[in-house]
């Protein structure tokens, strides 16, 4: 049953093989047994996941289910639910149980999707490898000595394991690709303004969007039609109706124009990842479609300037956790600076303190100009190199990380490294287009992700490039061997 | 002030400059960045939705009716709306700024330079320049009272729209910066964006002062005096001020930019911070809000809401009415003021007697009752059939006066009140007649003496005749038969 994909466990439930509940209590067994070996998830929650299970074959019986009533996800820990913890991987919310619920979490819920828990996640998402965790790091289902990716790890491992069909995840820098890439998995980061942000704890506003993760294509259309839409209380949410994602997944691909571009290439790119997607590359030719060579040539400002932006973004949002009305606050504070000084310097993990300290440094006078208007500057540069790259071709394919995963610990102490694991997702979010990762090989029994990026809102054709693909690849049905 | 006055005056040496900063609570049903209702004086919290906590999560989205009072005090002072303005976060850390940053405008503000002329001692009149207005939210309040050694938040006030509305530094006196603020009051109220209730904090000031010697063109160091919530406040803290920095420059010292907060007990400006503590509040776009787009279409949509403004109304009562500018002033004064005597002069009576009644006596029973015009005993029907029965002759103006009195009390309208207490004017020639023939025979030494040459006798005898018809009788008839009968 655990091998059953979203669209096959929707399809069985219409088919009345087997119930919500049933399904939903074989998932949280599995994951009470198998999940130690990971930690993908930080909270499991079996009573509303019962409860959302019973009322979704109830729901079925009086004929009233939509295509996903009953079928069980995850949701990643940023996302608030209301009644039940909502930590986003810190010390500081450890106490926080959200008192709504976010949009894309009620989207869910009246869809009649089960939620069986919050999934794992560096700290408020400010991470590559899962191991800022408050609650530990998350293990690679693959290797469990290796890193699941981040921020996204938990739904990533989690799904990989197939202890969840599907999650929800969240992508500022790479946070669903990467460590979709990373388990083997499929996830789609969507056009910035396609999902509410609404109820997903910000890290950096104008770069956040939250996505599916699942483990074909045809599972992350599913989902994401369940997530996305506009949403007024989102104000940087786009007003544009939602296609109907699986009605092109079949789509043919012929004639298709695969933009290639030199830039992740290059230096920096693990050669063996490389020929992996090299030999997906030719995978799309045979499927009719042909490739074009383009360039983005300021992908190397990429980096930097993300780690302007997304810690200045930060190191306001993350002003709100101050110890005076809720999560984290110090023992016995003798002042108001030693409250605020205490319960943000013990409830902030090391790597979200550093970057909070970059970004209240970029944007301090006399700093600004120089930092955080450069930036901007250069975000603007980074989004005219695709603008301009996808006249020239209909899509642009590339590894989504330039190696496969890393161990845990080997580069926690290094966060320019770690950053520089970021390098071909990042621009995707400084430049608001959707982005997608899919399995298209193994290197040394660790998976290597494809990366897929569109125009504005072309998550579609994202969808059908990829579905396309897996109908012609297995590496998507490939399982880890301990969580077969 | 001339040079050999022996009393010392700092203002033959000093000039002071002075620019102010108001805060105006926009009159909006809920708050300017999310649904909770903005009712002042309700329990603690109970006003405060997630987005006001800044619960993790929550998004900002903008109030357009925030946005439509913006425009309209932006037509109000002549100033350019802005086509694009940008929302900002101010970020500072206190207890009752929930998110850590206080989403304002900075760069790109919703008003730009416009314009507001106040009305000197002398008559004169002169032109304020404002320089901008922006769109902020309004912070919490932090209780400091009750908690024993602990501080209460209060988030029920916290997203609050306000409109700060920034002038150039053009006030050179206490007084100029009072009627600087009365009238931006005033234009508040008249466009209905603010209640202007002072004591509920709906309008508050901030006050930059500095002094330099005259002819000195570059300004002198300021200190900002925060948070003044009356008009006397303003006064007395920028007087206080004025007097601290010229006395500390006079003793050989200098003057710290610095926030000042004024002490209304005792009088004085006390410094809050310096500026090397003060914050840096590290200003950026708002990445949750977009620029705030506004079209010409929105301006002339809110253009055709404004109501007739204070100067132009002021100017219609000069040539409508034939009253002078400074009554015109006064009745212009608030919109209430304003539509009261439009009311009252609606029925037809003479302008000028219903100024001098609406300003007069109606005006000064509502002070002394503490009463607001809506709430006034006597209404504009009721003060206008009374100025009718002067004008008619019924009665005279100081008969009117108590009969003001009885229908303030409630004893119903003029012709009622004139009827039950019998105060119609004696009109009948033949009744004062035998009156003043009563008189003349009772007091034959008096006649004998202004007979005589002796004129200003015949004030005695007019109140003679007053004294005997209880003030009833016609003066202006009075006074002839009397000329005839004495001559």
């Amino acid at each position: 049953m655990h091998q059953m994909t979203l669209a096959g466990i929707a399809a069985a439930l219409t088919a009345g093989e087997f119930s919500s509940e049933e399904v939903t209590r074989y998932l949280l067994a599995r994951i009470e047994q198998l999940d130690p070996q990971l930690n993908s998830f930080i909270t499991v929650t079996p009573e509303v996941a019962l409860a959302q299970a019973k009322a979704a074959d109830q729901r079925r019986a009086a004929g009233d289910a939509g295509p996903l009533t009953g079928v069980p996800i995850a949701h990643k820990d940023i996302f608030c639910t209301n009644g039940v913890r909502t930590s986003c991987g810190s010390r500081m919310l450890d106490n926080f149980t959200a008192p709504y619920d976010a949009t894309v979490v009620a989207r869910c819920q009246a869809a009649g999707l089960v939620m069986l828990g919050k999934t794992n996640m560096d700290e408020f998402a400010m991470g590559s490898s899962n191991e800022t965790s408050y609650y530990g790091p998350v293990r690679n289902p693959w290797h469990t000595d290796a890193v699941p990716g981040g921020s996204s790890g938990g739904s990533a491992a989690a799904v990989a394991a197939r202890l969840v069909p599907a999650a929800t995840g969240t992508d500022t820098g790479g946070s669903i690709r990467q460590p979709a890439a990373l388990c083997g998995i499929t996830g789609l980061k969507p056009t910035y303004g396609r999902v509410s942000r609404y109820g997903m704890i910000a890290f950096a506003s104008s770069l956040d969007q939250g996505g599916p993760m699942a483990r074909s294509a045809e599972d992350c259309a599913l989902l994401l039609q369940s997530m996305a839409g506009f949403d007024q209380r989102d104000s940087t949410s786009v007003d544009r109706p939602v296609p109907d994602y699986r009605a092109h997944l079949n789509d043919d691909i012929r004639g298709l124009r695969i933009g290639i571009p030199s830039e992740y290439f290059g230096d920096g790119l693990d050669p063996a990842v490389g020929a992996v997607i090299e030999r997906a590359i030719d995978e799309f030719k045979q499927l009719g479609a042909e490739t074009v060579p383009v360039s983005l040539p300021n992908t190397a400002l990429a980096v930097p300037t993300y780690y302007v932006i997304a810690p200045a973004e930060c190191s306001s949002n993350l002003s709100r956790f101050d110890g005076v009305r809720f999560g984290y606050r110090c023992d016995a504070p003798h002042n108001l600076e030693d409250l605020y000084k205490r319960s943000r310097g013990e409830g902030f993990g090391s790597e979200v303190k550093r970057r909070i300290m970059i970004g209240t440094y970029a944007l301090s006078a006399g700093y600004y100009d120089a930092y955080y208007l450069k930036a901007q500057q250069a975000r603007r540069l980074i989004r005219d190199d695709f603008t301009q790259a996808l006249t020239q071709c209909d899509l642009i394919v590339g590894p989504t990380a330039p190696t496969v995963a890393f161990n845990i610990g080997e580069k926690f102490d290094d966060p320019v490294t770690m950053y520089l694991s970021d390098i071909y997702t990042i621009a995707v979010n400084l430049a608001g287009l959707p982005g997608m990762s899919l399995p298209a090989g193994f290197v040394g029994g660790r998976p290597v992700g494809l990366q897929l990026v569109g125009r504005d809102f072309d998550e579609a054709r994202l969808l059908n490039v990829a579905h396309r693909f897996q109908q012609h690849s297995d590496w998507h049905l490939q399982t880890p061997t301990q969580f077969a | 002030m001339s040079d050999n006055d022996n009393s010392y005056s700092w203002e033959s040496l000093w000039e002071v400059v002075i620019g102010l900063e108001i805060h105006a609570q926009l009159a909006t049903q809920s708050k300017i960045f999310s649904g909770a209702a903005t009712a002042y004086g309700a329990e603690p919290n109970r006003q405060a939705c997630a987005v006001d906590l800044g619960l993790p999560g929550v998004l900002p989205v903008l109030n357009a009716a925030a946005v439509q009072m913006a425009i309209k005090f932006g037509l109000a002072v002549d100033a350019e709306v802005s086509r694009r303005s940008v929302f900002a976060r101010k970020n500072y850390f206190y207890p009752d700024l929930p998110k850590g940053y206080q989403i304002s405008q900075y760069e790109l503000p919703v008003v730009a330079t416009g314009h507001l002329d106040i009305d000197l001692d002398d008559g004169s009149s002169k032109r304020i320049g404002v320089t901008r207005a922006h769109l902020e939210e309004d912070a919490g309040k932090s209780l400091h009272e009750d908690f024993q050694g602990m501080t209460g938040i209060d988030l029920n006030r916290a997203g609050t729209p306000l409109l700060e509305i920034v002038s150039e530094p053009d006030l050179r006196s206490p007084r100029e910066a009072v009627a600087y603020m009365k009238k931006l009051h005033a234009l508040v109220r008249y466009l209905e964006i603010c209640d202007g209730n002072m004591q509920e904090g709906s309008f508050r000031c901030d006050a930059n002062v500095s002094v330099r010697p005259r002819g000195q063109t570059e300004l002198g160091t300021r200190a900002e005096i925060k948070n003044l919530n009356s008009f006397r406040f303003v006064e007395r803290a920028i007087e206080f001020e004025i007097a601290r920095q010229i006395t500390l420059i006079e003793g050989g010292g200098k003057v710290v930019q610095e926030t000042r907060l004024y002490d209304a007990d005792r009088g004085e400006t006390r410094s809050m911070r310096a500026k090397e503590e003060a914050n840096d509040y590290r200003y950026f776009p708002d990445p949750d809000l977009l620029p705030l787009e506004i079209s010409e279409q929105d301006i002339e949509a809110v253009r055709a809401t404004l109501p007739e403004l204070p100067d132009a109304k002021r100017q219609r009562f000069v040539d409508q009415y034939g009253l002078s500018r400074y009554d015109a002033g006064v009745l212009t004064a608030s919109r209430e003021l304003a539509d009261f005597y439009e009311s009252v002069t609606a029925s037809g009576c003479d302008p000028k007697l219903a100024a001098n009644w609406t300003m007069g006596e109606l005006a000064a029973a509502l002070n002394r009752s503490g009463l607001e015009m809506s709430a006034s005993p006597v209404s504009a029907a009721l003060l206008s059939g009374m100025l009718a029965r002067i004008s008619d002759n019924t009665i005279s103006g100081k008969i009117a006066k108590e009969v003001f009195e009885a229908m303030w009390a409630g004893e119903g309208d003029a012709d009622t009140v004139i009827e039950r207490k019998g105060l119609k004017q004696i009109t009948d020639s033949s009744a004062l007649e035998a009156i003043i023939d009563e008189i003349i025979a009772a007091n034959p030494k008096q006649v004998e003496q202004y007979r005589g040459g002796k004129d200003k006798l015949f004030g005695f005898f007019v109140g003679q005749a007053m004294k005997a018809t209880a003030g009833k009788a016609n003066p202006a008839q009075l006074n002839e038969l009397l000329k005839a009968r004495l001559s």
